[in-house]
């Protein structure tokens, strides 16, 4: 309560009625903003995952660009310049064959991100249909889907490779791709039924059912947007292993063939001369770590600027 | 007077800074608590009273973006300007809070009369034997069934009643001199809330602990309150004894909140009164009064200048309302109008 | 005056599985709303009116009994008849935090049910959201704000006007008001009366708040552990109740008058609300009823008229009457 002095000033029209605006008194003061635009702010004062976002960007255009920069290309080989270490001409080195390792390393990673993004992506949506509708739906359904998917979890994922790669053929893209779909559509359904189950309980999905929703409806306008948010962070946050999980397959003989290059591929090439010529070696480390790093950070980044909790 | 005074809080402002600006939650209160009494602190959500309680028993320290003003006066000492140790030794001793939910409040992976111990020792040297005996004999002061079984069991496993009575007993088990009593009963069922007032008031002349009761609920200040502090937009607004409060209040909001309340003893023909509008964003509080929006006999005054608190004869009865300052009256006198009855 | 009523609720129950037992939510209810009338519907947690909110509106599907509304079972519905249902009977929801989907603009939100049955053109139903939210006291600039940036009450009204939109005869509103600040709770109580009067809606009101429902009925149905122990007109109700839950219930209520509170006397219940596991053939009340006899643990009280459109559920109820209430 404010002390006020006895010698107060008072104006002519001070105690005259002031007339009531209703209007006024329903007025949103506050500046209008999206959920989006809440969490790039939230997102924003993460320093790390700021700068990880920064680092993934160049990396792509690396990835694009890069090749174009060098007049070599990643397949020839030149006996002449075999295993240099990084110098002016060849900017990272050349490797066994006497192919630049510049190109080689972008061209890599075209591949291997390429495989880890569509790897993550295509499952993910496969993930999303199926986990939505056994979340919703419930009952039998959902037991029988669950149960199926957990049996087919638990055969190791190296035998749907091999056989894959029986039926198609080894060492291409294509296969990988569908390899890893193979395996990871099941944890993104079991995330998403998660979230569904979470979600469907709120009452505007209640609301949406009593206005006349058919299940399509409620799936596709209310429980998937709402899960979107935490399955974005979950993408991030898978990319960077299956990033590893190529990797992986290409070191054991089960990736891409060469003369295709792929961050596993170049690693398994370095692996055998390692203790003479290291660049080798540590130059597609240094990418493949940097960018599992950088999509961890992100997703970190992104789970705190969703996390309800933490907003104003 | 003043050596009654087991509380004073003089000119309390707390804000927080926040993405959209600073909220100025509380701004500028002064109340007190004498021994042996129970005072309401009245107001709607985000008038404040929360911030206030949280301030006052030292929960807001560690927060960053939190910044507060003014004296709290306990026990000789300005509270707000203790260490968080010493915050901590009276936090639960000498001054004990109770919450709206208790089932958030009590940890669901502990036993609820290990918790209850865990709350006595903190603050006293006892044995095992000791913290037992201390801890049955609070059972029964709050009339818990079967005690000797029911100290054994998690929260999940007793009814919201039950969580309810354990809070209190955690909270009077060191006889505190201040108990706060944040909505104590809002999550209840009407008929649990009726034994959780019984047994408050009954426990108030056992332990001898002063209450501060905050609330939104009229019905229960009514049974429970003997001085009520009305709150507005982190302001207090009006202040006398529960009965004048009902009987005889002053201010527009609170005799415009009473006027909301339905009554179950009576049926008010033609609807209820209710308040237009919302309270305001107090990331920019109004300059003049925070109710003028609202007010239907707000005048120019009201916007432009915040009302002083004016004091009437009766044992303390302040409101803060240009209605009833001096000036006001003189010109009506002047022009002839007889006094603007509500 | 069609004496038809627009609900009607025979022996209606409504029945969960929780792991081994059966959890009894609805236990058999009969209740009658006719056009334009409001029926209160009052209790504690646990009650089972919640239950009955949702299995009217078709989201639960009475193990035993029938919802009949206008003469017929909803559950003999097609599915576009079932569809239809939508453009019946509506409800409002108890948490205004949780009611409105949070990417959902509101003029979106509002226009949902529109957009649902496929009625209108998209420009026409973002007139008629403007049109409808200025029924229930917002206007033009909210609709193309988030739920978030609304208050409590504020956010009711717009749940509220979402449920207008199909033009509904009978609206659930399940607690609507139990979440909001006092003096909020008073606006959206008349802002229901008002559009009552101006559309004819008939309410089902689900409430614990005895006080606030008394505002708003014409009739109170009190209900226990899934059984109806009293019905009756509202005044009635309140001047001349007779079962022993509903004489507790209302001594319980704080009144906002000093005076009054100080010479009040309380009757209290013993114990917590009892479980809804497990009860059958018996009266729901009798575990905590000072009167309970015997025969209440064996016996269910039917509903019987003991005055005119007045009932009550009790074997004992002259015991009741002789002690004056206590």
């Amino acid at each position: 309560m404010t002390e006020q002095t006895e010698k107060m000033i008072f104006r002519e029209n001070d105690f005259e009625p002031l007339p009531m605006d209703e209007a006024a008194a329903e007025v949103i003061a506050r500046k209008q903003t999206t959920y989006a635009k809440d969490v790039w702010r939230s997102f924003r004062k993460n320093k790390a995952a700021v700068i990880s976002l920064v680092a993934i960007s160049m990396l792509v255009l690396l990835v694009i660009f890069g090749p174009m920069m060098v007049p070599f290309d990643y397949y020839t080989n030149d006996y002449e310049v075999v295993n240099q270490p990084p110098n002016a001409v060849h900017w990272f080195g050349t490797d066994t064959l006497g192919r630049d390792l510049w190109a080689r390393v972008w061209v890599g990673g075209r591949v291997s991100l390429m495989i880890a993004i569509i790897g993550t992506l295509l499952p993910e949506v496969i993930g999303l249909i199926v986990g939505g509708m056994s979340g919703y739906i419930g009952g039998k359904v959902d037991m029988i889907i669950m149960r199926l998917i957990d049996i087919l979890m638990g055969i190791p994922s190296l035998i749907y490779i091999i056989l894959l790669m029986i039926v198609l053929g080894s060492g291409n893209i294509l296969t990988l791709i569908i390899a890893v779909s193979i395996t990871g559509w099941m944890g993104s359904a079991r995330g998403t039924r998660g979230l569904v189950l979470q979600i469907k309980n709120r009452d505007f999905v209640t609301a949406s059912e009593t206005l006349g929703a058919s299940p399509t409806w409620v799936i596709a306008r209310h429980l998937l947007p709402n899960a979107m948010g935490i399955r974005v962070v979950s993408i991030t946050l898978t990319i960077p292993s299956v990033i590893f999980y190529e990797a992986f397959l290409s070191y054991i003989g089960l990736g891409v063939a060469p003369p295709n290059p792929s961050w596993g591929q170049l690693i398994k090439a370095a692996s055998e001369v390692f203790r003479y010529y290291p660049y080798q070696f540590i130059i597609p480390c240094l990418f493949i770590s940097l960018s599992m790093l950088c999509f961890n950070l992100i997703g970190d980044g992104l789970r705190d600027a969703l996390d309800p909790r933490l907003r104003d | 007077m003043s050596q009654d005074k087991l509380l004073e809080v003089k000119n309390l402002k707390v804000s927080f800074r926040t993405y959209a600006g600073t909220v100025q939650a509380v701004r500028g209160v002064s109340w007190h608590l004498e021994k042996k009494e129970t005072i309401a602190i009245v107001g709607e959500s985000g008038c404040g009273k929360t911030a206030t309680i949280q301030t006052i028993m030292g929960l807001n320290m560690q927060n960053p973006i939190c910044s507060k003003e003014g004296q709290v006066v306990f026990d000789g000492k300005d509270l707000l300007t203790c260490s968080e140790k010493q915050m901590r030794d009276i936090q639960g001793n000498d001054m004990s809070i109770i919450f709206q939910d208790p089932f958030t409040f009590l940890n669901p992976t502990m036993k609820v009369g290990d918790q209850v111990i865990e709350v006595y020792c903190r603050h006293h040297k006892a044995t095992r034997r000791e913290a037992t005996e201390r801890l049955l004999e609070m059972m029964r002061l709050i009339s818990l069934p079967d005690p000797e079984k029911n100290i054994k069991r998690y929260p999940h496993q007793l009814s919201g009643g039950q969580r309810q009575r354990i809070m209190i007993a955690m909270a009077l088990i060191c006889g505190p001199k201040i108990l706060f009593a944040d909505e104590p009963t809002t999550a209840l069922d009407v008929t649990i809330q009726a034994q959780i007032i019984e047994l408050m008031k009954h426990l108030k002349e056992q332990i001898d602990t002063s209450i501060v009761l905050i609330t939104h609920d009229l019905g229960v200040v009514a049974n429970m309150a003997n001085r009520v502090y009305m709150m507005y937009a982190g302001q207090i607004v009006e202040h006398a004894d529960a009965r004048t409060i009902f009987k005889n209040s002053k201010h527009p909001y609170t005799r415009a909140l009473l006027g909301s309340v339905p009554r179950v003893d009576q049926k008010t023909e033609g609807g209820l009164f209710s308040i237009p509008g919302s309270p305001p964003d107090l990331i920019d509080p109004p300059t003049g009064c925070a109710f003028a929006a609202r007010c239907s006999q707000a005048m120019n005054i009201c916007k432009r200048l915040q009302p002083p608190e004016i004091t009437f004869p009766e044992p303390e009865h302040k409101v803060c309302c240009w209605l009833h300052h001096p000036e006001y009256k003189a010109r009506k006198k002047a022009v002839g109008v007889g006094e603007r009855h509500e | 005056m069609n004496d038809q009523p627009l609900l009607e609720l025979q022996g209606v129950k409504t029945f969960f599985r929780i792991k081994k037992d059966i959890l009894k939510a609805v236990n058999g209810i009969d209740l009658v709303i006719h056009r334009g009338e409001t029926l209160g519907l009052v209790g504690e947690s646990g009650c089972g009116k919640s239950t009955l909110g949702k299995t009217i509106l078709h989201l639960y599907k009475p193990a035993e009994g029938k919802v009949l509304y206008k003469g017929r079972d909803i559950w003999t519905y097609s599915k576009t008849e079932r569809k239809l249902y939508a453009r019946q009977v509506q409800m409002i929801f108890q948490d205004p935090y949780a009611s409105l989907d949070p990417l959902m603009v509101v003029h979106e939100c509002v226009a949902e049910g529109l957009n649902i049955h496929g009625i209108y053109t998209p420009k026409e139903r973002y007139e008629k959201a403007i049109e409808l939210l200025e029924q229930v006291g917002l206007n033009k600039e909210h609709a193309n704000r988030f739920p978030h940036e609304f208050s409590g009450g504020q956010r009711q009204r717009i749940g509220i006007a979402r449920a207008l939109a199909l033009e509904p005869e009978l609206i659930v509103c399940d607690e609507p008001i139990s979440a909001l600040d006092v003096s909020i709770q008073a606006q959206i109580v008349n802002l229901l009366r008002d559009l009552q009067e101006k559309k004819g809606l008939a309410y089902l009101f689900i409430t614990h708040d005895l006080s606030m429902v008394r505002q708003i009925s014409d009739r109170i149905a009190v209900m226990y552990l899934g059984s109806l122990v009293e019905l009756a007109h509202s005044d009635n109700l309140y001047e001349h109740h007779r079962h022993p839950y509903t004489k507790a219930l209302l001594s319980a209520i704080p009144i906002a008058d000093p005076d009054v509170e100080a010479k009040r006397q309380r009757i209290l219940l013993s114990g917590d609300v009892s479980s809804p596991i497990g009860i059958d053939q018996m009266c729901s009340f009798c575990k905590r009823c000072h009167y309970a006899t015997d025969l209440c643990f064996h016996e269910k009280p039917l509903l019987r008229e003991v005055a005119e459109d007045h009932f009550v559920a009790c074997h004992h109820l002259d015991q009741v009457d002789k002690n004056g209430g206590r």
